[in-house]
């Protein structure tokens, strides 16, 4: 049997523009700085990310050391720093992380847990999603912080009242994307399962969910994120440990450099945890980033 | 027996009040081991007709029969080739191909010894396909033709009786297309399989078929059909014959007639006239 086409290899690429004495076309051409969608070296990616987060700080330092702002409004870098160092050594800065670590995670992986199925039932049967993506839309827009009542009211005080906030914050959103991630796997993937017997069982498990799951993985990066917004608010419900609930004491004392302590810490496990979601991206789904 | 046979098939939609006619009345015999392709205009229902065969769409009225049995839905005795998309992204190309040995409608009736040979069913497709080098490459590795060998093999490897093909070379361009022709003639024949072949290519229609099928749109129905004057086994270079020019020339001649493209080429020329 013929078979011209070599199997993995591109064949050579014609070479006109040599034979007419020209150089071959620049391939750097895609590198520029300002092209559209162009590529970028990843040190140069890093090396402007650096800056980016660099320029900022810089700009603190300068703003605090010769600028005429009171410090109440705006304390320096260095008195943040250290009090970041008293929250650390005198205080309980590692115990407060902890504990809205749990509380953050704990909430978000509930929704997870239960906006996974619903999502995978409301983007494949119509009918699910004509029964409860509307009344998920007419929540979602309601304020987590209002629930705050009603949280009371319903888990008490205790840890689970936390828990329940950031899972109110993040839950409805949370299904909605889910759902939107399972109506975008292509139809013809679904249809080809048909044509080879699939039921609807094996069509769920063995398309559906493996198709949808990168898809899946960012969701759950983004509303990882969302989660943390709602940290400050969780605590406000009779917490006495926890970032929030120490920006919110940090308030009442007018401690400036412990607020901006506590909003850049929560800054940084979120930028953290975010890194840590897109290595497992990248590990999880290898057939992703083939296309050479 | 025939292979699929279509009675009085009709597929309507759209509101009550102004209906869209589909398909319009479609009788269809296709022979065990027939190669039929479908040509048409666009919005001739080809591929509608082809999706009912499949068992993925359902018809108004009429009844189809696939092997004796009528078609509620679909079935492992017919399998289809897609224009694009279709394959698993997260499965390797042998993957993709074993992919039905996953499904409990293959196992059920599979014997401990067909199981076994399945795995060499496997390796021979991909041996058939020319996809040996690229076994445990992902489906984003891969050109469109070599993707599209995946996903012959893949429907092949549930031993189908039917093969049913929606433009499975459409996106293709024309040398990978010729090579793809020729493998799928190849391997139609090896599996004595029955092939319902949708395309708008005409040259293509002709040099695959054994039998073209003309449809026409609004409403969509089968218009004419033409037996192919070529010898069983094809070559590329009778498409030059004259037999073969011929019959190509009074397909097109009738796909035009038959759509709205007369009311364009008349537009064009009124355009010509007042530019000039």
């Amino acid at each position: 049997m013929s078979s011209p086409e070599s199997i993995g290899q591109a064949p050579a690429a014609p070479r006109s523009v040599s034979a007419l004495g020209l150089p071959p076309p620049m391939r750097r051409d895609h590198q520029g700085l300002w092209v559209i969608r162009g590529s970028m070296s990843s040190r140069r990616y890093w090396c402007l990310a650096a800056i980016g987060l660099a320029l900022p700080l810089v700009g603190w330092f300068a703003l605090a050391r010769f600028g005429t702002v009171n410090p109440v409004f705006l304390p320096g870098p260095a008195a943040v720093a250290r009090s970041a160092i008293h929250w650390l050594t005198r205080g309980n800065l590692l115990d407060d992380t902890r504990i809205s670590i749990y509380r953050v995670v704990a909430g978000w992986a509930l929704s997870a847990l239960i906006a996974l199925p619903l999502g995978l039932l409301i983007g494949t049967y119509r009918t699910i999603q004509a029964l409860l993506e509307p009344l998920t839309d007419f929540i979602r827009y309601m304020p987590a912080a209002a629930f705050i009542p009603l949280v009371m009211l319903w888990v008490g005080i205790g840890e689970s009242a936390k828990i329940a906030i950031i899972f109110i914050g993040t839950f409805f959103q949370m299904v909605l994307m889910m759902a939107e991630d399972v109506r975008r796997v292509p139809m013809a993937q679904i249809e080809a399962a048909q044509t080879m017997g699939a039921t609807r069982a094996e069509i769920l498990e063995k398309v559906i969910l493996p198709s949808a799951k990168p898809a899946l993985l960012d969701t759950l990066r983004i509303t990882m994120g969302w989660a943390w917004t709602y940290l400050v608010v969780a605590e406000l419900v009779a917490a006495n440990t926890g970032l929030g609930y120490a920006i919110l004491k940090a308030q009442r004392f007018l401690e400036t450099e412990r607020i901006f302590c506590g909003i850049i810490i929560i800054g940084l496990i979120g930028m953290a945890m975010d890194q840590i979601f897109r290595l497992v991206h990248r590990l999880a789904f290898p057939w992703l980033q083939t296309r050479t | 027996m025939q292979a699929i046979s279509c009675r009085k098939v009709c597929k309507v939609f759209g509101p009550a009040a102004k209906p869209i006619v589909a398909l319009q009345n479609i009788n269809l015999d296709i022979a065990e081991g027939e190669f039929v392709t479908l040509v048409g205009a666009s919005g001739c229902g080809k591929s509608t007709l082809l999706r009912a065969l499949a068992g993925l769409e359902s018809h108004s009225s009429g009844e189809i029969y696939a092997s004796g049995a009528p078609v509620t839905g679909p079935g492992i005795d017919r399998a289809m080739v897609f224009q694009h998309y279709s394959l698993f992204p997260w499965l390797d190309v042998l993957d993709n191909i074993k992919f039905t040995r996953q499904i409990a409608a293959h196992i059920r009736e599979r014997t401990s010894a067909e199981v076994e040979m399945a795995s060499g069913r496997a390796q021979a497709l991909l041996q058939v396909m020319g996809l040996t080098d690229a076994a445990h490459a992902y489906p984003n590795q891969l050109s469109g033709g070599m993707q599209q060998r995946v996903a012959i093999a893949r429907a092949l490897m549930g031993r189908p009786r039917i093969l049913l093909m929606d433009e499975p070379f459409g996106a293709l361009d024309a040398q990978t297309r010729e090579v793809m022709h020729d493998l799928i003639l190849h391997v139609s024949q090896l599996e004595r399989c029955t092939v319902v072949f949708v395309t708008h290519d005409v040259e293509e229609a002709i040099y695959l078929g054994h039998r073209v099928v003309l449809m026409a749109p609004r409403p969509g129905r089968i218009e004419c059909e033409y037996p192919v004057p070529l010898p069983e086994l094809r070559a590329q270079h009778m498409k030059y014959t004259p037999a073969f020019l011929e019959l190509k020339s009074r397909i097109i001649g009738q796909i035009r007639a038959t759509s709205g493209i007369k009311t364009d080429s008349e537009l064009l020329e009124k355009l010509a006239r007042r530019s000039a």
